[in-house]
């Protein structure tokens, strides 16, 4: 025996099938669920499969909490959708939370101010605008500079964050009431200006409507258009780009501009669709939590639709299992953080296969 | 398609496990606390409705009652805390099962109040609380959508102007508690000036305040008048933090005071943050709603602090009677709704306790107002205030539950 072959071996998988794909995804699943009951047995002493049904029950046990999931989701999912063409072109856009803000805050601002001048349906297409370009302008300037000095646009982006919480702590000091209390309340209570109108008797419709519009839009866009594929291009090698004769530094601009503009939106549909409100905590780190959304998904925006819902779901359900059982939301954030492990993990066996040492060369 | 798969997949272990669960409690004869509450609401449920279709606004028993709350921390965090063990206790005390109570902590001053007062009414509460400022607007607009519960709210200001009949704001006289731990802090400065430690003039007291609105400006005021009451060239500096709990900037705010010569700091802000500063300063403070001594043990004197169980108990058992809830509900020391923790008896000044009885029984029978005008002035001036100010002191928290008093007086000094 010159040298000993490793029990196990890696072997990258030609193709997958399938069949294969889906199989390996669902025993990360349901190893997870497992790996999750015996944490639950373990810390809580309480029966798994109880705080499970407490977790469905949350989520979508009425239809008042679906809809609130739903409410969640799409915005999440909307976020992700708009970080989705930027984290594709490589432009690590850690600021959506930023942009989400300042969409935000463009909304409350008209909302406030020319709640009572205009008719709802023109202050909405107004805020519809105007949000966009807030959260347009807010992904420009780090694009901007990327692209003419090359600035590291991580740390831009999250740095864009933080101007933006802070131009909302000042506007509130504003538009706090009673002063000094720093809560806003909600705006317009007794008009609902600037309010998204119920559709079929259910106020969460239009914010349906609207993020799946986009999604779709964006499937179209980074599928089939020339600049989607640029974008791709752009992700895998600027300098092919270059030889190609793409303009890298427009597409970048180009790109973080529609990135922007989408979280911009997302704003408007917290602050219009939503809260009614607008407070440093109004984009509540969705921002962040829509890049997993994004790379999980590989960028495909229906993808992120599964996404999105797996994790509004868990959240969902950790305000009822913390009723029920006492579990707080740590708790639920244990096991969300274990099931994304696993499904995570998962993808190193749908790309590689492991190899065991063959029984007759150790004979 | 693959992950759509997957997604119908993992809804149906979801589901499957749901399925299991239900089975196995049914099956089971010791069915969970859970199950209990789940099972609970359903009959209240039913018993509202059997109840409206004789329509007999009857008195309902302490069985059937199902309160709701809604918490902005958890057991964790002092506030919500103190009101966790208000419900408790009234709970308790009007023989109400802890599985007929339904708690929500964590939930932010945002649409998740709403969604979450909504979702108590949907699971059947007769009345529901909710404990944070902001949570306000969005508990009153579920009021709007559920006209036969009872919906209560603690320090806000909006009940009376809403126009709903179900509802209501509450809050404690914690001016008077304040008060008192002043006089507390009189006494020690008073005992560092008689041992020479310090002069009159270096009297200065240190407030780590949250924002600069009504219901802190109140507090510290009352906090000041309770240390001038016995040592008159008392002086006082506040700065504010912009956040109800912030540890680490409740901690710098308390040591930028300490080295602003303060040699006392009091606090309205909800962590241990600014105890622990004197602690490693060795600055002599006063808490609020948890007794600080387990953080500054050589240093904290003591906490002014709520007792929510008064107010719990009086509105369950108006529901329980069928009787109407005060639009605002206000109360102190006669009713025992407010007091201080047990003093620091190894480092209060001599006679202290004598001081704090002394305080507490004159605003029990009502011969000391805290914000009595002849003991204070703004801008030179003594205090007038065509709604508030009458008979000779500011009438706090009467009119309407929340404070009110956003003056600033002579001898405090806002940074």
């Amino acid at each position: 025996m010159n040298h000993k072959e490793p029990l196990v071996r890696m072997k990258k998988r030609s193709t997958v099938s399938l069949k294969q794909a889906v199989l390996v995804r669902l025993v990360a699943v349901l190893l997870s669920l497992v790996v999750c009951a015996v944490f639950i047995v373990i810390v809580t002493q309480q029966n798994p499969l109880q705080v499970y049904a407490g977790i469905v029950d949350g989520a979508v046990g009425t239809g008042r909490r679906a809809w609130v999931t739903v409410r969640e989701t799409v915005v999440l999912l909307l976020i992700a959708v708009g970080l989705a063409p930027a984290f594709k072109m490589r432009f690590w856009n850690i600021g959506a939370e930023g942009q989400v803000l300042m969409g935000g805050l463009a909304s409350a601002a008209l909302m406030i101010y020319l709640g009572d001048l205009l008719p709802n349906v023109v202050l909405l297409v107004i805020i519809f605008v105007a949000s966009m370009l807030a959260g347009l302008i807010w992904g420009y300037i780090p694009a901007f500079f990327k692209a003419r000095y090359n600035t590291n646009e991580t740390l831009f982006t999250l740095m864009m964050n933080y101007v933006a919480m802070q131009i909302v702590t000042f506007c509130i000091v504003f538009w706090e009431n009673p002063a000094g209390s720093n809560t806003v309340g909600i705006i317009n209570s007794a008009s609902q200006k600037g309010w998204f109108p119920s559709i079929a008797g259910n106020s969460y419709i239009l914010n349906v409507i609207i993020v799946l519009i986009f999604t779709v839009l964006m499937y179209f866009y980074m599928t089939y258009s020339k600049q989607g594929y640029e974008i791709a291009v752009v992700g895998e090698s600027q300098n092919t780009a270059r030889y190609a004769g793409i303009n890298v530094k427009r597409v970048i601009k180009r790109t973080m501009m529609i990135s922007g503009a989408i979280c911009g939106l997302a704003g408007m549909v917290t602050v219009c669709g939503a809260g009614h409100t607008i407070s440093t905590s109004t984009a509540n780190g969705r921002g962040f939590t829509a890049i997993i959304v994004a790379w999980m998904a590989k960028f495909n925006p229906f993808f992120m639709v599964l996404i999105s819902a797996l994790l509004v779901f868990m959240q969902q359900g950790a305000i009822q299992i913390a009723t029920q059982f006492g579990l707080n939301k740590n708790a639920s954030d244990i096991i969300t953080g274990i099931i994304l492990f696993f499904l995570i993990g998962c993808e190193f066996f749908i790309n590689y296969e492991l190899e065991f040492r063959k029984k007759q060369k150790e004979a | 398609m693959k992950k759509k798969l997957l997604a119908v997949l993992l809804c149906a272990a979801m589901t499957a496990s749901l399925a299991a669960c239900g089975s196995s409690s049914s099956s089971s004869s010791d069915s969970s606390s859970d199950t209990a509450t789940e099972e609970t609401s359903e009959d209240t449920e039913e018993a509202e409705a059997a109840e409206e279709t004789e329509d007999t606004a009857e008195a309902s028993a302490a069985s059937d009652i199902t309160i709701g709350v809604i918490y902005v921390g958890d057991e964790n965090e002092g506030y919500s805390a103190s009101h966790i063990n208000g419900v408790a206790a009234a709970a308790e005390a009007l023989g109400i099962s802890s599985d007929q109570i339904i708690e929500k902590t964590n939930i932010p001053e945002d649409e998740t109040c709403y969604d979450a007062a909504v979702d108590l009414a949907e699971q059947g509460c007769d009345i529901i609380f909710a404990t944070s400022f902001g949570h306000e607007d969005y508990l009153f607009q579920a009021a709007s959508e559920y006209p036969e519960i009872e919906f209560c709210h603690a320090t806000g200001y909006q009940a009376a102007s809403y126009g709903l009949d179900n509802v209501h704001n509450y809050f404690d006289y914690i001016f008077e508690a304040r008060y008192v731990s002043g006089v507390v802090a009189g006494m020690k400065i008073q005992e560092m000036i008689d041992n020479g430690e310090i002069t009159e003039d270096e009297a200065k007291i240190g407030y780590v305040g949250a924002y600069p609105y009504a219901e802190v400006i109140s507090g510290f005021t009352a906090f000041y008048l309770g240390a001038k009451s016995i040592v008159d060239s008392v002086t006082m500096e506040v700065k504010y933090t912009n956040s109800w709990a912030d540890i680490s900037l409740e901690n710098e705010t308390a040591q930028a005071l300490i080295a602003d010569g303060c040699i006392m700091i009091g606090q309205h802000a909800d962590t241990t943050g600014a105890p622990s500063a004197c602690e490693d300063a060795g600055v002599y403070c006063v808490g609020y709603n948890i007794d600080m001594t387990s953080v500054a043990p050589s240093v904290a004197l003591t906490s002014s602090t709520n007792n929510w169980e008064v107010y719990y108990e009086y509105a369950i058992s108006c529901v329980l009677n069928g009787e109407s809830i005060a639009t605002d509900w206000a109360a102190g020391y006669a009713e025992g709704a407010v007091l201080i923790t047990d003093l620091n008896e190894d480092i209060v000044a001599e006679g202290t306790q004598e001081a704090v009885d002394a305080a507490e029984a004159a605003l029990k029978d009502g011969s000391l107002h805290v914000f009595d005008t002849s003991t204070f002035t703004v801008d030179g001036e003594e205090l007038v205030d065509e709604t508030y100010v009458y008979d000779g002191y500011y009438h706090e928290s009467e009119l309407a539950s929340a404070p009110s008093f956003a003056y600033i007086i002579d001898g405090i000094t806002e940074k």
